[in-house]
């Protein structure tokens, strides 16, 4: 049954990515003459005509379609029009730096966020659950753009302890991991409480305290374990704002990832580039939440038979 | 029923009201109403309040102090690097932000409703398409999604705010068809086909009124997300962009006086945390008052 289950998953992965890129395609061709933002509309005909031909812009819409998804299929997302290199080799550069950013924030993120929770599920009502409840709620409503100026005015300006921008030395990753890992601290937090209190109510808990388990041991080895299905899903639905949160945090923090990179290929209309990055992020998108789907049937043995998988 | 019975019920329920009226109206959810009510008086009231057109320059004046920090009564929150009233900015800044999120939510809302609605009314290969499409929103973060979309068709106002309208429409969808396909089992919704009414009445009259909470709830968890995703967009100087202003925008516009004019950019962003953070906590009380599942944690 597992077989079948990642079949159709994995099916359903290549149908969205290839909706994206037939979105990409489509956008790419209501968007307006390609050629006449090229060369300008004063240009004479048959410098038009050269240029639709050199891009295969006079061939039909299907002939143009397939050679589009061919050349995506290789790779190849074409120039970027700013600066006429590769839009694939733009991505490489930045990519090192966009991870870096990213892994640290959420893993830091993660592992804040669930200590956070477990310690306000064992003194639920109490005011350290007040406290880390609010801190939650200020987290997830605290948009990150304004987190990081502040964080920006209170550490570069004031106190001068930390660099404000660009990505030279590990001091200067401090203030835009932070930024971004505050979010999914919030995040985590909550639905680590409310899992864990979940599970605390259940009878095995009950029978773990009943044979003289250690709290240490019935929080980590008992109650943890079991909190982790849940939480593992909102690991899977919150990388899609890692991505969306680390374009932002990037250009605040003038970090030479490809969120910067986005942003400056939208707001120059470079569309090669910008496509380049949509896709890529699709895929890896969809690859993550194929691993996710995996390592719920590791971490939940239910998974792996048909019911489990369905429920 | 007997009279006594209703009088020991009433006067039950009055004690009950009495003791939880501060479970069930907590004094977080109460400052995050007044609020919302703040904003939204503002918002509509921003012309008659302001004392200055928020497109008015004054070169002289150029980031003058507000009147906290010694300034002088004229601009009281100050002026930017343009010497343009603050106060006067903020009003109609609030007023944007307010009306293209609530325009967006509300496109989406709709859209994803109806597209709800369909999907469970022709089942098959319409219900499979509708469910796709939603899938491959889910799959991506919207903020890509739109970046892509201002990149192929430029920055105007009215595409932006239907770039607002595609957030979260799958979400309603996805709401809406489970809710029908349930609700289209029950009784009420079978007696009506019995007695010969239409789908679409039955629809409108008898199973939208009764997912409409579940809708509203949807609406206000959704309502800060299209103004976070404004905010930011407009930050990144690609959404609302000048003359025009929005929270987003004044504050990306304000950041680079940061060192010498906090109040440029720090009071922009501080209404869009507040305003986020009154709209998230009203919406979590809502979920948890209209969701009987949680209510006994």
């Amino acid at each position: 049954m597992q077989a079948s289950y990642f079949a159709k998953k994995i099916i359903r992965s290549v149908l969205t990515i290839w909706l994206v890129v037939t979105f990409t395609f489509a956008a790419l061709h209501m968007s307006g003459d390609p050629i006449e933002a090229l060369v300008g509309d004063q240009a004479p005909a048959a410098v038009v005509a050269h240029y639709r031909e050199k891009f295969g812009l006079d061939r039909p819409l299907w002939e143009q379609y397939v050679s589009y998804l061919h050349s995506i299929a290789l790779g190849d997302f074409g120039l970027s029009m700013s600066d006429q290199k590769p839009a694939t080799t733009l991505i490489a550069e930045a990519l090192p730096n966009t991870l870096r950013l990213g892994l640290v924030s959420f893993i830091g993120g993660l592992t804040g966020g669930v200590v956070l929770g477990i310690v306000a599920a064992l003194n639920r009502n109490r005011p350290v659950d007040r406290f880390v409840m609010s801190f939650a709620v200020f987290g997830f409503s605290m948009p990150n753009f304004f987190l990081g100026i502040l964080l920006m005015l209170l550490f570069a300006l004031h106190l001068r302890v930390l660099p404000s921008a660009g990505a030279d030395t590990g001091w200067h990753l401090i203030l835009p991991a932070i930024t971004l890992g505050t979010h999914f601290a919030g995040t985590f937090a909550r639905f680590t409480r409310s899992a864990m209190l979940e599970v605390m109510n259940k009878q095995y808990m009950t029978a773990a305290r009943a044979k003289g388990a250690p709290q240490a041991r019935r929080v980590f080895w008992h109650a943890l374990p079991n909190a982790a299905i849940p939480i593992l899903t909102i690991v899977g639905l919150k990388l899609g704002d890692l991505v969306a949160g680390s374009i932002v945090v990037e250009s605040v923090f003038a970090w030479p990832g490809i969120g910067r990179l986005l942003v400056g290929a939208v707001t120059s209309r470079d569309f090669a580039l910008v496509q380049a990055i949509l896709i890529m992020v699709a895929i890896t998108m969809m690859l993550t939440n194929l691993a996710v789907d995996f390592i719920y049937t590791i971490v939940d043995p239910r998974m792996r038979t048909s019911e489990g998988a369905r429920a | 029923m007997k009279p006594w019975i209703t009088t020991v019920a009433r006067w039950r329920k009055k004690e009950r009201s009495l003791v939880t009226a501060e479970a069930r109206f907590p004094a977080l959810v109460v400052a995050a109403l007044v609020f919302m009510a703040f904003i939204f008086l503002v918002a509509i009231l921003a012309d008659v309040i302001a004392p200055y057109d928020y497109r008015a320059q004054s070169l002289r004046l150029r980031l003058a102090s507000p009147v906290f920090l010694e300034g002088d009564l004229r601009h009281i929150l100050g002026t930017d690097e343009l010497g343009r009233d603050v106060f006067s900015r903020l009003l109609y800044a609030t007023r944007f932000s307010i009306v293209i999120a609530l325009a967006g939510t509300l496109m989406g809302a709709t859209l994803g409703t109806l597209l709800g609605f369909i999907a469970a009314h022709y089942r098959g290969t319409v219900e499979e398409g509708i469910m796709m499409l939603a899938d491959v929103q889910a799959s991506l973060p919207f903020m890509l999604i739109a970046l892509a979309l201002i990149a192929a068709f430029g920055g105007s106002v009215l595409l932006f705010t239907a770039i607002m309208g595609i957030y979260g429409w799958e979400v309603f969808a996805r709401l809406t068809r489970g809710v029908v396909l349930s609700a289209n089992g029950q009784g009420y919704a079978t007696a009506m086909t019995a007695l010969g009414a239409p789908p679409r009445h039955i629809y409108w009259r008898h199973i939208l009124p009764n997912i409409l909470s579940v809708l509203i709830v949807q609406f206000t968890l959704n309502f800060p997300q299209v103004i976070l995703l404004e905010t930011s967009l407009s930050f990144l100087g690609l959404g609302i962009r000048p003359p025009l202003t929005s929270l987003g925008q004044m504050l990306g516009a304000g950041r680079a006086y940061i060192t010498t004019a906090w109040w440029v950019a720090i009071l922009p962003g501080s209404l869009i945390f507040l305003t986020t953070m009154s709209i998230s906590i009203i919406g979590d009380w809502l979920r948890d008052r209209f969701d009987p599942t949680l209510r006994n944690q």
